[in-house]
C-alpha cells in the first residue's frame, strides 16, 4: 500500500490535477489574455448583457406597497394587520417586563401598574430551572440574571428578552404548524423544501431589506426578522420528528379509533415532544442570534447597545452588552434543553394537600410577584436594581484591550501581515483572476464529475447566473474568504475533533469549548476581533474561522467515533499502531462525515461572511449591507440570491460527494 | 357444536408495489411467486383464508417475513388489502367507510403491540385510559375502568408510573391493559411477547392464559414461536412465503404435517405437550377394572403423573361422559419418551 505507484494520482486524480492547473495558468494570464487579444469580456462580464432583475424586483416591492390590492384590502393593509398581531403582544410583553403599564399617551401617560420586579423575574426562572432539572440548573440561571442587574444590563437585556419571548412562541407554533402541513401533504413538502434551503441559505442581511420596505424601521420589523429567521429549522425538526414517530405508535392511534385530528393531536405530536423541544431550542438560540441583526432595523436592547458600541468602537462598552448577550445566550439554551429532556417524576397521590404543596413552585413565584409588587412601594430596591449598586466593567475591558493592544502590537501585525501575504492574498489574485467563462465551465465539470448530468446543469446555471446579474467579482471574493476562513477552520477543527474522539478528557475540554461557541451569537465574535486586528479582510476571516469551526469539530469527532470498532479491532489484531490506526482505518472511514462537516463549515462561513460586511469586506455582504442601508430591496434581494447559490453549490457538491464515497464503502445503499 | 364464526377471511392479497392492484386484476386474481416477481411486486401475502371462531384462540405463525404481520393488519385494516374479503359478525369489513371502521375499532377491536407502543408522555393510568378518552368517555368513567384492568393484568399501585420507568413484561401488561379497556370483541396480539427476555415470556404466556379464562375474548395471537403458538394456541395457522400452508389444531399439526416445512417445526416438539388422549388412547370400550375416568381432550403432558403412578388403566371419556376408549402406562410412557405410539 505504500509503494510509490500509490502516491501518484489516479486517472481521477490526474483530471483534477490538470482541471487546478489550467484554472491556475488561466487565472495567473487573464490580464495579459485580455491584453494581447483586446478582450475585455474575458476577465469582466459585459455590462450591456447584464439581467436587470436588481431594478425589476425593486418596481415589484414599490408596486407591491404602493398600489397591490386583493380587491377589499390592499397589501398594506395586510402588512399593517400583521404588524398589529405582532405588537399588540410585545407592548405588553415589555411592559410587563421593563416598561410598566400606563394609560395615555407620551407625557400625559400616566403609570398604572409598575414592570414586574427584577426580583420576581429571577425567582421565576430559578423556579423554571429547577422544575426543568435541577438546583445545579438553576444557580447556572440564578447567577446569569443576576449578572444582568449587577453588571448594568437589565433593561436592555429585558426590552431583548422581551422580543424573544414574542418570536420564539410564533417561530415555534408557526414551524410546528408548517411541518404538520408537510407531514400531511407530500406535495406541500415538496414545494415547501426548496423554500426552507433557500431561506437557511440567504443571508440575513437579504431579507432585512424587504422587510425594513414592508414594515418599516421598528421593533415589528425586528420581530418579523427574527421569526422568518429562525422558523426554518423549527419546520425541519418538525418534518422529522413526526416521521420519527414509530409505525407500532400510530397503529396504536388507529386501533382505538381515533379520528385525524385526535391522530395529529393526542399520539402524533406528543409522541414527537422530545425531539420538537429540540426544535424550539433552536428556536430560541436563533431568535437570540437575529438581536443584533435585527436593532439594525429597529430592535433595540442588548443587540442595540453592541451595535452602536461597534459603531463608536466603544470597546468596553461593546464587549459588556456582547456577554450579556452570551450569558442570556447561555441561561436560556440551558433551560430550554432541561426542558426538552426533563423526565417527569412519577407523581406520588396525596389526598390532602393544598395549592402550594401540589405546586410548590407556582405559589412561590406569585408570591414573590405579589410581595414585591406591594413592598415597591415602600422601597424602590425592590422594584428595580439600584443604579449604584451597578458594577461596570466597560473601563476594564477598555484598559485591558488598550494593554493588549499597546504590548502586543507588533506580534499581531506580524502575524497578520504574515498570513495576509502568504495566504489571503495569494487566493484572493487566483480567484479574482479567474475569467468567468471558464469559472462557470470549471462548476459545470465539477458538478458532473460529483454528481452527474442534473448536478452539471444546477452547478452550471447557478454559476452562470452569478455572473449574468453582474456579481461575478464580488462573489468571487466571498469564495475566496470564504475558502481561507473554512481552510482554516478545518485545519484547527478537525485535529481537535480527532482528538476528541480519542480521548475522553480532550472530548470533554473541547466540546464545552464548542458549546460554548456555538452559544454564541455570530456578532459578538466580531467584537474583540475588531478590537484587536481594526477592520478588513483578515478580521473577517479571524470571525468566520471562530464561528464556523464547531461544525468541522463535531463531524470529525462524531465520524472518527462511530467508525465500526470490528475495523480497529482488526487493524489492531493486524499489528498496527495506534497511528497506523488512525491513519490507515479510521480516517478513511471517516471521510464522508468529514465532508460532511466541511459542508457545514462552508454553510456558517458563509453566513458569517455576509455579517462580516460590518468590518468592511469588500464581497456580496458588503453589496447586502450596503443595500441594507440604502433599503433597496432589488440589490439586497439579487446579492443574497447570489450568497445563496454559492452555498447551495457548495452543499450539492459535497453531499453528492459524500455520499457516493459512503456509497462506495458500503456504508450506504 | 363449533361456535360462529367471527372473522371469516377469504382469499386475502397484499402486494407491494407500483400498480399492484392493475397486476392483481389483469392476471385474474391468481399470480404466481413467477409473475409476481416479474411485474416487480413483493408478495406480502398471498390467498390467505382464516375463519376465526367465537372464543378461541387463532394463533398465526410463520417467521420473520412470512406475511404474518401484513395479515393481520389487514384483518384489522391497518393495511389496505390489495383483494379478498373479510366478513366481521357477518359484515364486510372492507367495504366500510373510515368512520364506521372508527366506530368498529372504538368498540370492538383491541390490539396489542410488539414493542409495546405505550404513549410515552401518558401514565399507566392515563395510557390504559387512552382508548375511552379518545371515545370522550368523562373523565372520572374511564379512568375508574382503568383502574381496573389495571387490577386486572397485576399492576396496581402503579397507575402513576411512566411507562419508562417500566420492565418490558410491566410495559407489555399496560399494553394489554390498554387493549382490554374498551372490552373488544376481538383481540389482536401482534407478537406480543416477542421483545420480552424468554423467562418473562413465560410467566406472560401463563397470565395471557389466565386473563383469557377469565374473559373467553376471540384472539387472534400472532407469533414466531412455534412452541408459544402450540402452547397457546385452538388452532394455528402455519404462513410460509406470504401463504397459509396449514390450519389445524396444535395436535393436528404434530399428527399429521401438511408440508415437509411445517414438519420441520413440529419434529421437535414434545409430543406430550401437544397430544391428547384421543389420539393415544385404545378405542373402544375397556374391560376389567379401571383407575378412574380421564376426558379425552386433556392433554398427556397434564396427566402422565396420574397415569404413570396408577397400576391400572384409565377410562377415557368425552364430553357426553360416554367411555370412547381407555389408556395406560405404556401408551404414556411411548409418548414421553418419543416412541411412535401404538396405533
Amino acid at each position: 500500500m505504500t509503494g510509490l505507484r500509490d502516491h501518484l494520482p489516479g486517472r481521477n486524480g490526474w483530471f483534477w490535477l490538470a482541471l487546478f492547473a489550467a484554472t491556475w495558468l488561466l487565472s495567473r494570464y487573464s490580464w495579459d489574455i485580455y491584453k494581447a487579444y483586446d478582450a475585455r469580456w474575458i476577465i469582466k462580464y459585459p455590462s450591456a448583457y447584464i439581467l436587470p432583475v436588481e431594478a425589476r424586483i425593486s418596481a415589484f416591492m414599490r408596486w407591491l406597497v404602493e398600489d397591490a390590492g386583493f380587491g377589499l384590502f390592499s397589501f398594506r393593509d395586510v402588512t399593517r394587520f400583521i404588524s398589529t398581531l405582532i405588537e399588540i403582544p410585545y407592548d405588553f410583553m415589555r411592559d410587563l417586563l421593563i416598561d410598566g403599564f400606563s394609560s395615555g399617551l407620551g407625557n400625559a401617560a400616566v403609570q398604572i401598574a409598575p414592570p414586574l420586579s427584577w426580583i420576581a423575574i429571577i425567582v421565576t426562572l430559578v423556579a423554571m430551572g429547577h422544575y426543568a432539572r435541577d438546583w445545579k440548573l438553576a444557580a447556572l440561571i440564578g447567577a446569569c440574571f443576576l449578572y444582568l442587574a449587577v453588571f448594568g444590563q437589565w433593561n436592555s437585556a429585558m426590552v431583548t428578552l422581551a422580543s424573544v419571548l414574542i418570536a420564539v412562541p410564533i417561530g415555534s407554533v408557526g414551524g410546528l404548524l408548517l411541518g404538520i402541513m408537510a407531514y400531511r401533504s407530500p406535495l406541500f413538502e415538496r414545494l415547501l423544501r426548496p423554500l426552507l434551503d433557500l431561506m437557511q441559505t440567504v443571508p440575513v442581511f437579504a431579507y432585512l431589506v424587504p422587510i425594513l420596505f414592508l414594515f418599516g424601521f421598528g421593533p415589528v420589523a425586528a420581530l418579523v426578522a427574527t421569526i422568518i429567521y429562525a422558523m426554518p429549522p423549527m419546520v425541519r425538526v418538525t418534518i422529522v420528528a413526526l416521521h420519527g414517530v414509530p409505525n407500532e405508535t400510530r397503529d396504536v392511534g388507529v386501533m382505538v379509533g381515533c379520528t385525524r385530528r385526535q391522530m395529529m393531536w393526542k399520539v402524533i405530536v406528543p409522541s414527537a415532544a422530545p425531539t420538537l423541544m429540540v426544535g424550539v431550542n433552536q428556536v430560541i438560540m436563533l431568535s437570540l442570534n437575529m438581536v443584533i441583526i435585527a436593532s439594525m432595523i429597529g430592535a433595540g436592547g442588548l443587540g442595540f447597545d453592541v451595535l452602536s458600541a461597534l459603531r463608536r468602537l466603544d470597546i468596553g462598552g461593546g464587549i459588556e452588552a456582547g456577554l450579556a448577550i452570551v450569558v442570556m445566550a447561555i441561561a436560556l439554551d440551558r433551560l430550554s434543553q432541561a426542558f426538552a429532556s426533563r423526565n417527569a417524576q412519577a407523581y406520588a397521590p396525596g389526598r390532602d394537600r393544598n395549592l402550594f404543596q401540589r405546586h410548590p413552585w407556582l405559589a412561590t413565584v406569585l408570591l414573590v410577584m405579589i410581595c414585591t409588587y406591594l413592598l415597591s412601594h415602600v422601597s424602590p430596591v425592590l422594584q428595580a436594581y439600584p443604579d449604584a449598586a451597578t458594577v461596570s466593567t466597560g473601563a476594564f475591558w477598555s484598559d485591558f484591550m488598550g494593554y493588549i493592544n499597546v504590548h502586543f502590537f507588533d506580534v499581531f501585525e506580524t502575524i497578520k501581515g504574515a498570513l495576509l501575504s502568504y495566504l489571503l492574498l495569494p487566493v484572493k489574485r487566483f480567484f479574482v483572476g479567474i475569467p468567468w467563462p471558464w469559472g462557470i465551465m470549471v462548476m459545470t465539470l465539477i458538478g458532473w464529475r460529483a454528481g452527474g448530468l442534473g448536478l452539471a446543469a444546477l452547478t452550471g446555471t447557478l454559476t452562470a447566473l452569478i455572473a449574468m446579474v453582474g456579481l461575478w467579482d464580488k462573489a468571487m471574493i466571498t469564495v475566496y474568504l470564504c475558502g481561507v476562513s473554512v481552510l482554516i477552520a478545518s485545519a484547527i477543527g478537525i485535529p481537535m475533533g480527532i482528538m476528541a474522539a480519542q480521548n475522553d478528557t480532550a472530548n470533554r475540554v473541547v466540546g464545552s469549548f464548542i458549546d460554548t461557541l456555538q452559544t454564541l451569537p455570530s456578532f459578538v465574535y466580531l467584537i474583540p476581533v475588531v478590537m484587536l486586528f481594526r477592520v478588513g479582510d483578515f478580521s473577517a476571516m479571524i470571525a468566520v474561522v471562530l464561528y464556523a469551526m464547531a461544525p468541522a469539530v463535531r463531524y470529525a469527532a462524531h465520524g472518527i467515533r462511530s467508525v465500526d470498532p470490528q475495523l480497529v479491532e482488526a487493524g489492531l489484531v493486524s499489528g498496527c499502531t495506534p497511528r497506523q490506526v488512525l491513519w490507515r482505518i479510521k480516517l478513511p472511514m471517516a471521510i464522508p462525515e468529514l465532508l460532511l462537516g466541511l459542508n457545514q463549515t462552508i454553510m456558517l462561513a458563509l453566513s458569517m461572511l455576509v455579517i462580516t460586511a460590518l468590518v468592511g469586506t469588500r464581497d456580496l455582504g458588503q453589496e447586502v449591507y450596503i443595500a441594507l442601508t440604502k433599503a433597496n430591496s432589488g440589490q439586497g434581494i439579487v446579492a443574497g440570491l447570489a450568497v445563496a447559490f454559492i452555498a447551495i453549490v457548495a452543499d450539492r457538491i459535497l453531499s453528492a460527494t459524500a455520499s457516493r464515497m459512503r456509497r462506495k464503502m458500503g456504508l450506504e445503499q | 357444536m363449533e361456535k360462529p364464526i367471527l372473522l371469516d377471511c377469504r382469499g386475502i392479497w397484499k402486494l407491494y408495489g407500483a400498480g399492484a392492484q392493475d397486476a392483481y386484476k389483469r392476471h385474474g386474481g391468481a399470480l404466481s411467486s413467477e409473475q409476481i416477481r416479474s411485474e416487480g411486486l413483493v408478495g406480502a401475502v398471498r390467498d390467505a383464508t382464516v375463519q376465526i371462531r367465537q372464543g378461541e384462540i387463532f394463533v398465526i405463525m410463520g417467521l420473520s417475513g412470512s406475511g404474518k404481520s401484513t395479515l393481520v393488519r389487514c384483518l384489522s385494516r391497518l393495511i389496505e388489502p390489495t383483494a379478498g374479503e373479510i366478513l366481521f359478525e357477518g359484515r364486510d369489513l372492507l367495504s366500510m367507510t373510515d368512520k364506521e371502521m372508527i366506530d368498529i375499532r372504538r368498540r370492538k377491536m383491541g390490539m396489542v403491540f410488539q414493542h409495546f407502543a405505550l404513549l410515552p408522555h401518558l401514565t399507566v393510568l392515563q395510557n390504559a385510559a387512552f382508548p375511552l378518552e379518545v371515545q370522550g368517555v368523562p373523565r372520572a368513567k374511564r379512568e375508574a375502568r382503568a383502574r381496573e384492568v389495571i387490577e386486572l393484568v397485576g399492576l396496581k399501585g402503579r397507575e402513576a408510573y411512566y411507562p419508562r420507568q417500566l420492565s418490558g413484561g410491566q410495559q407489555q401488561r399496560v399494553g394489554i391493559a390498554r387493549s382490554l379497556a374498551v372490552e373488544p370483541d376481538l383481540w389482536f396480539l401482534d407478537e406480543p411477547f416477542s421483545a420480552l427476555d424468554p423467562l418473562i415470556r413465560r410467566e406472560m404466556q401463563d397470565e395471557f392464559l389466565r386473563l383469557q379464562g377469565m374473559l373467553h375474548k376471540t384472539i387472534v395471537f400472532i407469533t414466531h414461536d412455534f412452541d408459544e403458538a402450540i402452547r397457546l394456541a385452538d388452532h394455528i395457522a402455519v404462513m410460509k412465503d406470504g401463504r397459509v400452508v396449514q390450519v389445524a389444531t396444535p395436535e393436528e399439526l404434530v399428527l399429521n404435517p401438511a408440508t415437509e416445512y411445517v414438519g420441520e417445526f413440529t419434529r421437535h416438539v414434545p409430543r406430550s405437550k401437544v397430544l391428547t388422549l384421543r389420539s393415544v388412547m385404545t378405542p373402544g370400550a375397556p374391560e376389567g377394572e379401571m383407575a378412574g375416568d380421564l376426558p379425552q381432550t386433556q392433554r398427556i403432558e397434564a396427566v402422565a403423573d396420574q397415569i404413570e403412578a396408577s397400576a391400572l388403566p384409565f377410562r377415557v371419556v368425552n364430553a357426553e361422559g360416554d367411555v370412547v376408549g381407555s389408556i395406560g402406562r405404556q401408551a404414556v410412557i411411548d409418548v414421553l419418551i418419543g416412541r411412535k405410539p401404538a396405533p
